[in-house]
Protein backbone atom coordinates (compact mmCIF):
# COMPACT_ATOMS: atom_id res chain seq x y z
CA UNK A 1 0.00 0.00 0.00
CA UNK A 2 1.36 3.31 -1.00
CA UNK A 3 0.81 6.37 1.04
CA UNK A 4 1.42 9.77 -0.31
CA UNK A 5 3.71 11.71 1.94
CA UNK A 6 2.68 15.32 2.02
CA UNK A 7 5.21 18.04 2.03
CA UNK A 8 5.06 19.87 5.37
CA UNK A 9 3.64 23.29 4.75
CA UNK A 10 5.32 26.27 6.17
CA UNK A 11 3.21 29.07 4.80
CA UNK A 12 0.53 30.30 7.22
CA UNK A 13 -2.07 30.78 4.51
CA UNK A 14 -2.24 27.03 4.02
CA UNK A 15 -3.94 26.50 7.38
CA UNK A 16 -7.56 25.78 6.70
CA UNK A 17 -10.29 26.67 9.13
CA UNK A 18 -12.92 24.02 9.33
CA UNK A 19 -16.43 24.09 10.72
CA UNK A 20 -17.33 21.48 13.26
CA UNK A 21 -20.08 21.00 15.77
CA UNK A 22 -20.13 20.51 19.51
CA UNK A 23 -22.81 19.81 22.05
CA UNK A 24 -23.66 22.33 24.71
CA UNK A 25 -25.69 20.50 27.30
CA UNK A 26 -28.01 18.74 28.02
CA UNK A 27 -26.18 18.85 31.34
CA UNK A 28 -24.41 22.15 30.95
CA UNK A 29 -24.80 24.50 33.93
CA UNK A 30 -25.45 27.47 31.66
CA UNK A 31 -28.41 25.81 29.95
CA UNK A 32 -30.52 26.10 33.11
CA UNK A 33 -32.05 22.68 32.94
CA UNK A 34 -31.90 19.97 30.37
CA UNK A 35 -31.53 21.86 27.14
CA UNK A 36 -29.16 20.62 24.47
CA UNK A 37 -27.75 23.05 21.99
CA UNK A 38 -25.99 21.83 18.86
CA UNK A 39 -23.43 24.45 18.01
CA UNK A 40 -21.84 24.64 14.60
CA UNK A 41 -18.67 26.60 15.13
CA UNK A 42 -15.68 27.82 13.22
CA UNK A 43 -12.93 28.25 15.77
CA UNK A 44 -14.80 30.07 18.48
CA UNK A 45 -17.23 31.86 16.18
CA UNK A 46 -20.76 30.49 16.20
CA UNK A 47 -22.20 29.66 12.79
CA UNK A 48 -25.43 28.03 13.89
CA UNK A 49 -27.28 27.22 17.10
CA UNK A 50 -29.86 24.48 16.98
CA UNK A 51 -31.70 23.59 20.17
CA UNK A 52 -32.61 19.95 20.69
CA UNK A 53 -35.69 19.94 22.87
CA UNK A 54 -37.88 17.42 24.61
CA UNK A 55 -35.66 16.04 27.36
CA UNK A 56 -38.30 16.80 29.97
CA UNK A 57 -41.40 16.82 27.84
CA UNK A 58 -44.31 15.52 29.90
CA UNK A 59 -47.14 16.17 27.45
CA UNK A 60 -49.04 18.29 29.93
CA UNK A 61 -51.43 19.42 27.18
CA UNK A 62 -52.53 15.83 26.58
CA UNK A 63 -52.79 15.17 30.32
CA UNK A 64 -55.15 18.14 30.61
CA UNK A 65 -57.61 16.46 28.25
CA UNK A 66 -58.24 13.77 30.85
CA UNK A 67 -58.41 16.03 33.89
CA UNK A 68 -61.00 18.33 35.38
CA UNK A 69 -60.57 22.09 35.32
CA UNK A 70 -59.57 22.17 38.98
CA UNK A 71 -56.87 19.57 38.35
CA UNK A 72 -55.40 21.39 35.35
CA UNK A 73 -54.39 24.28 37.61
CA UNK A 74 -52.02 21.97 39.44
CA UNK A 75 -50.28 20.94 36.24
CA UNK A 76 -49.51 24.49 35.16
CA UNK A 77 -47.04 25.28 37.90
CA UNK A 78 -44.90 22.49 36.51
CA UNK A 79 -44.47 24.57 33.36
CA UNK A 80 -42.53 27.68 34.27
CA UNK A 81 -41.92 26.75 37.89
CA UNK A 82 -40.55 30.19 38.72
CA UNK A 83 -43.83 31.84 37.71
CA UNK A 84 -46.07 29.12 39.09
CA UNK A 85 -48.49 31.47 40.77
CA UNK A 86 -49.04 33.46 37.57
CA UNK A 87 -49.53 30.30 35.53
CA UNK A 88 -52.17 29.11 37.99
CA UNK A 89 -53.84 32.47 37.77
CA UNK A 90 -54.02 32.26 33.97
CA UNK A 91 -55.97 29.00 34.03
CA UNK A 92 -58.28 30.23 36.79
CA UNK A 93 -58.99 33.46 34.91
CA UNK A 94 -59.69 31.53 31.73
CA UNK A 95 -62.15 29.21 33.50
CA UNK A 96 -63.77 32.10 35.38
CA UNK A 97 -64.23 34.10 32.18
CA UNK A 98 -65.80 31.11 30.49
CA UNK A 99 -68.20 30.64 33.41
CA UNK A 100 -68.80 34.42 33.55
CA UNK A 101 -67.88 34.25 37.21
CA UNK A 102 -67.02 37.49 38.99
CA UNK A 103 -64.48 36.91 41.75
CA UNK A 104 -64.40 39.21 44.83
CA UNK A 105 -62.12 42.25 44.83
CA UNK A 106 -60.16 40.72 47.69
CA UNK A 107 -59.19 37.79 45.50
CA UNK A 108 -58.08 40.06 42.65
CA UNK A 109 -55.85 42.16 44.89
CA UNK A 110 -54.25 39.16 46.61
CA UNK A 111 -53.63 37.49 43.25
CA UNK A 112 -51.90 40.58 41.93
CA UNK A 113 -49.72 41.01 45.01
CA UNK A 114 -48.66 37.37 44.88
CA UNK A 115 -48.06 37.65 41.15
CA UNK A 116 -45.70 40.56 41.61
CA UNK A 117 -43.92 38.82 44.49
CA UNK A 118 -43.48 35.85 42.16
CA UNK A 119 -41.99 38.13 39.54
CA UNK A 120 -39.49 39.56 42.03
CA UNK A 121 -38.60 36.05 43.26
CA UNK A 122 -38.05 34.91 39.69
CA UNK A 123 -35.98 37.95 38.75
CA UNK A 124 -33.78 37.69 41.86
CA UNK A 125 -33.05 34.08 41.01
CA UNK A 126 -32.34 35.09 37.41
CA UNK A 127 -30.06 37.87 38.60
CA UNK A 128 -28.09 35.47 40.79
CA UNK A 129 -27.71 32.93 38.03
CA UNK A 130 -26.95 35.61 35.45
CA UNK A 131 -23.98 36.75 37.52
CA UNK A 132 -22.85 33.17 37.98
CA UNK A 133 -23.02 32.50 34.24
CA UNK A 134 -20.61 35.33 33.56
CA UNK A 135 -18.32 34.38 36.42
CA UNK A 136 -19.52 36.32 39.45
CA UNK A 137 -20.46 33.78 42.09
CA UNK A 138 -21.41 36.24 44.83
CA UNK A 139 -24.56 37.34 43.04
CA UNK A 140 -25.99 33.87 43.46
CA UNK A 141 -25.94 34.16 47.24
CA UNK A 142 -27.28 37.71 47.23
CA UNK A 143 -30.14 36.73 44.95
CA UNK A 144 -31.08 33.68 46.97
CA UNK A 145 -30.91 35.62 50.24
CA UNK A 146 -33.66 38.00 49.09
CA UNK A 147 -35.67 35.34 47.32
CA UNK A 148 -35.74 33.40 50.58
CA UNK A 149 -37.84 36.11 52.23
CA UNK A 150 -40.46 35.87 49.48
CA UNK A 151 -40.48 32.10 49.66
CA UNK A 152 -41.13 32.33 53.39
CA UNK A 153 -44.14 34.56 52.69
CA UNK A 154 -45.41 32.03 50.16
CA UNK A 155 -44.87 29.15 52.52
CA UNK A 156 -46.87 30.79 55.26
CA UNK A 157 -49.81 31.74 53.06
CA UNK A 158 -49.89 29.09 50.34
CA UNK A 159 -48.25 26.18 52.15
CA UNK A 160 -45.62 25.77 49.46
CA UNK A 161 -42.52 27.61 48.39
CA UNK A 162 -42.28 26.89 44.69
CA UNK A 163 -45.36 25.19 43.27
CA UNK A 164 -47.95 27.20 45.12
CA UNK A 165 -51.30 25.91 43.83
CA UNK A 166 -52.92 28.76 45.71
CA UNK A 167 -55.38 29.77 43.01
CA UNK A 168 -58.49 27.76 42.35
CA UNK A 169 -61.26 28.52 39.85
CA UNK A 170 -63.44 30.96 41.76
CA UNK A 171 -60.83 32.41 44.07
CA UNK A 172 -58.14 31.20 46.42
CA UNK A 173 -57.50 27.94 48.21
CA UNK A 174 -57.68 29.60 51.64
CA UNK A 175 -57.44 33.08 53.09
CA UNK A 176 -54.09 34.81 53.51
CA UNK A 177 -52.09 34.16 56.65
CA UNK A 178 -52.51 36.80 59.41
CA UNK A 179 -48.81 37.64 59.06
CA UNK A 180 -49.00 38.17 55.30
CA UNK A 181 -49.40 41.96 55.23
CA UNK A 182 -46.78 42.47 57.93
CA UNK A 183 -44.24 40.24 56.20
CA UNK A 184 -44.74 41.87 52.81
CA UNK A 185 -44.36 45.30 54.39
CA UNK A 186 -41.10 44.17 55.95
CA UNK A 187 -39.88 42.85 52.65
CA UNK A 188 -40.46 46.02 50.60
CA UNK A 189 -38.03 48.33 52.48
CA UNK A 190 -35.59 45.46 52.85
CA UNK A 191 -35.50 44.83 49.12
CA UNK A 192 -35.45 48.57 48.35
CA UNK A 193 -32.22 48.78 50.32
CA UNK A 194 -30.77 45.70 48.60
CA UNK A 195 -31.48 46.59 44.97
CA UNK A 196 -28.84 49.36 44.88
CA UNK A 197 -26.47 46.72 46.21
CA UNK A 198 -27.22 44.65 43.10
CA UNK A 199 -26.26 47.64 40.98
CA UNK A 200 -23.04 48.24 42.88
CA UNK A 201 -22.04 44.61 42.67
CA UNK A 202 -22.88 43.75 39.07
CA UNK A 203 -24.52 46.47 36.97
CA UNK A 204 -21.64 48.90 37.30
CA UNK A 205 -18.98 46.23 37.03
CA UNK A 206 -16.83 46.96 34.01
CA UNK A 207 -16.10 43.30 33.26
CA UNK A 208 -19.78 42.49 33.34
CA UNK A 209 -20.59 45.43 31.08
CA UNK A 210 -17.97 44.35 28.55
CA UNK A 211 -19.46 40.87 28.53
CA UNK A 212 -23.00 42.08 27.88
CA UNK A 213 -22.94 45.42 26.05
CA UNK A 214 -23.34 45.06 22.31
CA UNK A 215 -23.80 41.30 22.61
CA UNK A 216 -26.79 39.44 21.21
CA UNK A 217 -28.53 42.42 19.67
CA UNK A 218 -32.19 41.94 18.81
CA UNK A 219 -34.06 44.54 16.78
CA UNK A 220 -37.64 45.52 17.49
CA UNK A 221 -38.92 44.11 14.17
CA UNK A 222 -37.24 40.77 14.83
CA UNK A 223 -38.60 40.69 18.36
CA UNK A 224 -42.16 40.98 17.05
CA UNK A 225 -41.51 38.62 14.16
CA UNK A 226 -40.12 35.89 16.41
CA UNK A 227 -43.01 36.30 18.84
CA UNK A 228 -40.75 37.48 21.65
CA UNK A 229 -42.39 38.79 24.79
CA UNK A 230 -41.51 39.88 28.28
CA UNK A 231 -38.21 41.57 29.16
CA UNK A 232 -36.56 40.12 26.03
CA UNK A 233 -38.96 42.03 23.77
CA UNK A 234 -39.13 45.14 25.92
CA UNK A 235 -35.35 45.52 25.86
CA UNK A 236 -35.67 45.94 22.09
CA UNK A 237 -38.18 48.75 22.47
CA UNK A 238 -41.25 46.64 21.77
CA UNK A 239 -43.90 47.68 24.26
CA UNK A 240 -45.80 44.47 24.95
CA UNK A 241 -46.59 44.25 28.63
CA UNK A 242 -49.80 42.23 28.97
CA UNK A 243 -50.36 43.97 32.29
CA UNK A 244 -50.67 47.25 30.38
CA UNK A 245 -52.50 46.16 27.23
CA UNK A 246 -54.78 43.44 28.58
CA UNK A 247 -54.93 44.09 32.34
CA UNK A 248 -56.27 41.28 34.48
CA UNK A 249 -57.10 40.86 38.20
CA UNK A 250 -56.43 44.16 40.03
CA UNK A 251 -53.92 45.49 37.49
CA UNK A 252 -56.40 47.87 35.83
CA UNK A 253 -56.39 50.03 38.98
CA UNK A 254 -52.62 50.25 39.21
CA UNK A 255 -50.31 52.87 37.81
CA UNK A 256 -46.89 51.63 36.86
CA UNK A 257 -44.28 52.30 34.20
CA UNK A 258 -43.49 49.63 31.69
CA UNK A 259 -39.72 49.05 31.71
CA UNK A 260 -38.43 49.66 28.20
CA UNK A 261 -35.06 49.93 26.52
CA UNK A 262 -34.11 50.41 22.91
CA UNK A 263 -30.61 48.95 22.67
CA UNK A 264 -31.75 45.33 22.42
CA UNK A 265 -28.46 43.85 23.65
CA UNK A 266 -27.86 41.60 26.64
CA UNK A 267 -27.20 44.56 28.89
CA UNK A 268 -30.55 46.12 27.94
CA UNK A 269 -32.36 42.90 28.83
CA UNK A 270 -30.51 42.94 32.14
CA UNK A 271 -31.50 46.54 32.86
CA UNK A 272 -35.15 45.91 31.98
CA UNK A 273 -35.38 43.12 34.55
CA UNK A 274 -33.77 45.26 37.24
CA UNK A 275 -36.25 48.05 36.44
CA UNK A 276 -39.12 45.55 36.58
CA UNK A 277 -38.19 44.62 40.14
CA UNK A 278 -38.52 48.27 41.17
CA UNK A 279 -41.88 48.49 39.40
CA UNK A 280 -43.15 45.31 41.04
CA UNK A 281 -42.31 46.81 44.43
CA UNK A 282 -44.31 49.91 43.47
CA UNK A 283 -47.29 47.78 42.42
CA UNK A 284 -47.28 45.81 45.65
CA UNK A 285 -47.02 49.03 47.65
CA UNK A 286 -50.14 50.42 45.99
CA UNK A 287 -52.15 47.36 46.97
CA UNK A 288 -50.82 46.01 50.25
CA UNK A 289 -52.57 48.57 52.49
CA UNK A 290 -55.86 48.30 50.68
CA UNK A 291 -56.70 44.61 50.57
CA UNK A 292 -60.51 44.75 50.59
CA UNK A 293 -62.47 42.73 53.10
CA UNK A 294 -64.64 39.94 51.80
CA UNK A 295 -64.67 36.34 50.77
CA UNK A 296 -61.61 34.62 49.41
CA UNK A 297 -63.65 32.41 47.11
CA UNK A 298 -66.96 32.24 45.33
CA UNK A 299 -68.62 28.87 45.32
CA UNK A 300 -68.39 26.87 42.12
CA UNK A 301 -69.93 23.54 41.27
CA UNK A 302 -67.90 20.57 42.42
CA UNK A 303 -67.79 19.51 38.77
CA UNK A 304 -67.02 22.47 36.55
CA UNK A 305 -68.40 22.26 33.03
CA UNK A 306 -67.43 25.05 30.68
CA UNK A 307 -69.87 26.08 27.94
CA UNK A 308 -69.04 25.03 24.41
CA UNK A 309 -66.53 27.34 22.77
CA UNK A 310 -62.98 28.68 22.67
CA UNK A 311 -61.48 30.58 25.57
CA UNK A 312 -58.18 32.39 25.65
CA UNK A 313 -56.44 34.17 28.50
CA UNK A 314 -53.06 35.82 28.42
CA UNK A 315 -51.02 36.94 31.40
CA UNK A 316 -47.56 38.38 31.93
CA UNK A 317 -45.26 35.95 33.69
CA UNK A 318 -41.69 36.77 34.67
CA UNK A 319 -40.61 35.50 31.24
CA UNK A 320 -43.25 37.09 29.07
CA UNK A 321 -46.64 36.40 27.63
CA UNK A 322 -48.17 33.16 28.83
CA UNK A 323 -51.41 32.11 27.17
CA UNK A 324 -53.99 29.49 28.01
CA UNK A 325 -56.20 28.39 25.14
CA UNK A 326 -59.05 26.07 26.10
CA UNK A 327 -61.36 24.49 23.56
CA UNK A 328 -64.39 23.18 25.38
CA UNK A 329 -66.97 20.75 24.07
CA UNK A 330 -69.24 21.43 27.04
CA UNK A 331 -68.07 18.50 29.15
CA UNK A 332 -66.20 18.34 32.46
CA UNK A 333 -62.87 17.89 30.67
CA UNK A 334 -61.42 20.28 28.13
CA UNK A 335 -61.37 19.06 24.53
CA UNK A 336 -58.00 20.62 23.88
CA UNK A 337 -55.70 22.81 25.95
CA UNK A 338 -52.80 24.76 24.54
CA UNK A 339 -50.28 26.59 26.67
CA UNK A 340 -48.58 29.39 24.82
CA UNK A 341 -45.25 29.46 26.58
CA UNK A 342 -43.06 32.54 26.42
CA UNK A 343 -39.96 30.35 26.58
CA UNK A 344 -40.32 28.57 23.25
CA UNK A 345 -40.77 31.77 21.27
CA UNK A 346 -37.95 33.48 23.12
CA UNK A 347 -35.66 30.51 22.53
CA UNK A 348 -36.48 30.41 18.82
CA UNK A 349 -34.66 33.69 18.28
CA UNK A 350 -31.45 32.47 19.94
CA UNK A 351 -29.94 31.31 16.65
CA UNK A 352 -30.74 34.67 15.09
CA UNK A 353 -28.91 36.72 17.72
CA UNK A 354 -26.06 34.35 18.61
CA UNK A 355 -24.67 33.71 15.12
CA UNK A 356 -21.40 35.55 14.58
CA UNK A 357 -20.67 35.79 18.29
CA UNK A 358 -18.41 33.70 20.46
CA UNK A 359 -19.35 30.76 22.70
CA UNK A 360 -18.73 32.87 25.80
CA UNK A 361 -21.15 35.47 24.45
CA UNK A 362 -23.74 32.78 23.86
CA UNK A 363 -23.67 31.95 27.57
CA UNK A 364 -24.28 35.60 28.46
CA UNK A 365 -27.02 35.89 25.84
CA UNK A 366 -28.80 32.78 27.05
CA UNK A 367 -28.65 34.04 30.60
CA UNK A 368 -30.43 37.25 29.60
CA UNK A 369 -33.10 35.38 27.65
CA UNK A 370 -33.84 33.68 30.98
CA UNK A 371 -34.82 30.23 29.84
CA UNK A 372 -36.78 27.81 31.99
CA UNK A 373 -36.76 24.50 30.16
CA UNK A 374 -39.98 22.91 31.54
CA UNK A 375 -41.78 25.95 30.17
CA UNK A 376 -40.41 25.21 26.71
CA UNK A 377 -40.89 21.45 26.80
CA UNK A 378 -44.27 21.41 28.59
CA UNK B 1 -60.34 48.49 14.25
CA UNK B 2 -63.58 46.99 15.49
CA UNK B 3 -64.57 43.47 14.55
CA UNK B 4 -67.23 44.69 12.09
CA UNK B 5 -64.83 46.93 10.21
CA UNK B 6 -62.19 44.22 10.26
CA UNK B 7 -64.64 41.74 8.76
CA UNK B 8 -65.66 44.18 6.00
CA UNK B 9 -62.04 45.00 5.19
CA UNK B 10 -61.04 41.37 4.85
CA UNK B 11 -64.10 40.51 2.75
CA UNK B 12 -63.30 43.38 0.38
CA UNK B 13 -60.08 41.57 -0.59
CA UNK B 14 -62.14 38.74 -2.04
CA UNK B 15 -64.66 40.42 -4.30
CA UNK B 16 -65.20 37.39 -6.54
CA UNK B 17 -68.26 35.50 -5.18
CA UNK B 18 -67.19 32.39 -7.12
CA UNK B 19 -64.06 32.24 -5.03
CA UNK B 20 -64.38 30.55 -1.60
CA UNK B 21 -65.07 33.34 0.86
CA UNK B 22 -63.59 33.42 4.37
CA UNK B 23 -66.26 32.59 6.95
CA UNK B 24 -66.59 34.79 10.03
CA UNK B 25 -67.99 33.92 13.41
CA UNK B 26 -67.96 35.40 16.91
CA UNK B 27 -69.95 32.62 18.51
CA UNK B 28 -68.44 31.03 21.61
CA UNK B 29 -65.25 33.10 21.46
CA UNK B 30 -64.04 36.47 22.68
CA UNK B 31 -62.28 37.13 19.36
CA UNK B 32 -63.43 37.44 15.76
CA UNK B 33 -62.95 34.04 14.15
CA UNK B 34 -62.15 33.52 10.51
CA UNK B 35 -62.32 30.12 8.81
CA UNK B 36 -60.49 29.67 5.57
CA UNK B 37 -59.59 26.93 3.09
CA UNK B 38 -56.09 25.36 3.04
CA UNK B 39 -55.45 26.55 -0.53
CA UNK B 40 -56.29 30.12 0.44
CA UNK B 41 -54.38 30.19 3.72
CA UNK B 42 -50.98 31.49 2.67
CA UNK B 43 -52.32 34.29 0.49
CA UNK B 44 -54.76 35.41 3.17
CA UNK B 45 -52.09 35.38 5.88
CA UNK B 46 -49.76 37.44 3.74
CA UNK B 47 -52.50 40.02 3.19
CA UNK B 48 -53.37 40.08 6.88
CA UNK B 49 -49.79 40.89 7.78
CA UNK B 50 -48.80 43.22 4.97
CA UNK B 51 -51.96 45.25 4.55
CA UNK B 52 -51.46 48.46 6.57
CA UNK B 53 -55.12 48.47 7.65
CA UNK B 54 -54.94 45.09 9.35
CA UNK B 55 -51.18 44.87 10.04
CA UNK B 56 -51.25 41.60 12.02
CA UNK B 57 -47.54 41.42 12.74
CA UNK B 58 -47.63 39.39 15.96
CA UNK B 59 -48.57 35.71 15.80
CA UNK B 60 -48.85 34.94 19.49
CA UNK B 61 -50.31 31.46 19.46
CA UNK B 62 -50.31 28.63 16.96
CA UNK B 63 -52.33 25.60 18.00
CA UNK B 64 -52.89 22.25 16.37
CA UNK B 65 -56.31 20.71 17.00
CA UNK B 66 -57.74 17.28 16.26
CA UNK B 67 -61.48 17.82 15.72
CA UNK B 68 -62.17 14.11 15.47
CA UNK B 69 -62.83 13.99 11.74
CA UNK B 70 -60.67 16.89 10.65
CA UNK B 71 -57.26 18.13 11.67
CA UNK B 72 -56.82 21.85 12.00
CA UNK B 73 -54.58 24.71 13.02
CA UNK B 74 -55.66 27.82 14.91
CA UNK B 75 -53.65 31.03 14.54
CA UNK B 76 -54.06 33.81 17.10
CA UNK B 77 -53.01 37.13 15.59
CA UNK B 78 -52.54 40.56 17.08
CA UNK B 79 -51.51 43.86 15.58
CA UNK B 80 -48.91 45.73 17.60
CA UNK B 81 -49.94 48.97 15.86
CA UNK B 82 -53.76 48.79 15.93
CA UNK B 83 -53.99 46.38 18.89
CA UNK B 84 -56.84 44.42 17.35
CA UNK B 85 -56.94 40.63 17.36
CA UNK B 86 -58.12 37.92 15.03
CA UNK B 87 -58.29 34.15 15.12
CA UNK B 88 -57.74 32.29 11.86
CA UNK B 89 -58.83 28.67 11.64
CA UNK B 90 -58.04 26.20 8.92
CA UNK B 91 -58.98 22.54 8.66
CA UNK B 92 -58.21 19.59 6.45
CA UNK B 93 -60.16 16.33 6.27
CA UNK B 94 -57.20 14.31 5.05
CA UNK B 95 -55.93 12.45 8.10
CA UNK B 96 -53.52 10.23 6.20
CA UNK B 97 -51.54 12.99 4.56
CA UNK B 98 -52.63 16.37 5.92
CA UNK B 99 -50.83 19.24 4.24
CA UNK B 100 -51.19 22.94 4.98
CA UNK B 101 -49.20 25.91 3.78
CA UNK B 102 -46.42 27.05 6.08
CA UNK B 103 -46.56 30.62 7.35
CA UNK B 104 -43.01 30.65 8.71
CA UNK B 105 -41.94 32.97 5.89
CA UNK B 106 -44.53 35.49 7.16
CA UNK B 107 -43.89 35.14 10.90
CA UNK B 108 -40.56 33.66 11.97
CA UNK B 109 -42.11 32.42 15.21
CA UNK B 110 -44.19 29.92 13.20
CA UNK B 111 -41.05 27.93 12.42
CA UNK B 112 -40.83 26.23 15.82
CA UNK B 113 -44.56 26.17 16.45
CA UNK B 114 -45.29 24.45 13.14
CA UNK B 115 -42.65 21.87 14.00
CA UNK B 116 -44.47 21.31 17.29
CA UNK B 117 -47.78 20.80 15.45
CA UNK B 118 -46.09 18.42 13.02
CA UNK B 119 -44.61 16.54 15.96
CA UNK B 120 -47.91 16.03 17.78
CA UNK B 121 -50.51 16.03 15.00
CA UNK B 122 -48.60 14.97 11.91
CA UNK B 123 -49.76 17.98 9.91
CA UNK B 124 -47.19 18.69 7.21
CA UNK B 125 -46.43 22.28 6.38
CA UNK B 126 -45.41 22.67 2.77
CA UNK B 127 -42.36 24.83 2.09
CA UNK B 128 -41.21 24.61 5.72
CA UNK B 129 -37.38 24.60 5.56
CA UNK B 130 -36.76 22.29 8.52
CA UNK B 131 -39.85 20.20 9.14
CA UNK B 132 -38.81 17.57 11.64
CA UNK B 133 -39.97 16.58 15.09
CA UNK B 134 -39.34 19.23 17.73
CA UNK B 135 -39.76 17.36 21.02
CA UNK B 136 -40.05 13.67 20.28
CA UNK B 137 -37.35 11.45 18.82
CA UNK B 138 -37.14 10.93 15.06
CA UNK B 139 -38.23 7.29 15.29
CA UNK B 140 -41.36 7.94 17.35
CA UNK B 141 -44.41 6.21 15.90
CA UNK B 142 -47.68 8.07 15.61
CA UNK B 143 -48.77 11.53 16.64
CA UNK B 144 -49.56 11.63 20.36
CA UNK B 145 -51.96 14.57 20.57
CA UNK B 146 -54.33 13.09 18.01
CA UNK B 147 -57.51 11.79 19.59
CA UNK B 148 -57.08 8.31 18.09
CA UNK B 149 -53.54 7.86 19.40
CA UNK B 150 -53.15 4.73 21.51
CA UNK B 151 -50.34 3.99 23.93
CA UNK B 152 -51.46 1.38 26.41
CA UNK B 153 -48.24 1.55 28.37
CA UNK B 154 -47.91 5.24 29.08
CA UNK B 155 -51.40 6.65 28.82
CA UNK B 156 -53.89 6.60 31.67
CA UNK B 157 -57.36 6.43 30.17
CA UNK B 158 -60.16 7.23 32.55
Amino acid sequence: METAIKEPTTSKSNFKSEEYFINMGPQHPATHGVLRLLLTIDGEIIKKVEPDLGYIHRSIEKMCENNSYQQIVHLTDRLDYLSSHINNEAVCLCVENALELEVPERVKVIRTILGELTRIASHTLWWGVMGMDVGALTTYFYGFRDREMINDIFEETCGARLTMNYNVPGGLMQDIHPNFVKRVKEFIPHFRSKLPEYDRLLTGNIIFQKRTKGVGILSKEDAINFGASGPVARASGYSCDVRKYHPYSALDKITFTEALDTTGDSFARYKVRIAEMWESLAIIEQLIDNIPEGDFKVATNAVIKLPKGDFYQKVETARGEFGVYIISAGTKNPYRVKFRSPGLSNLSLLNHIAVGGKIGDLVATMATIDIVVPDIDR
Amino acid sequence: MTNDVLQKTILSWFPDPEFPQPQFSEEGSQFLNLSTQPEQLHELMQLLKNNPETHFDYLFCLTGVDYGKELGVVYHLESTVHRHMLVVKVQTEDRENPVLGSVQDIWATANYHEREVFDFFGIKFSKHPNLKRLFLTEDWEGYPLRKDYVDELNMVVK
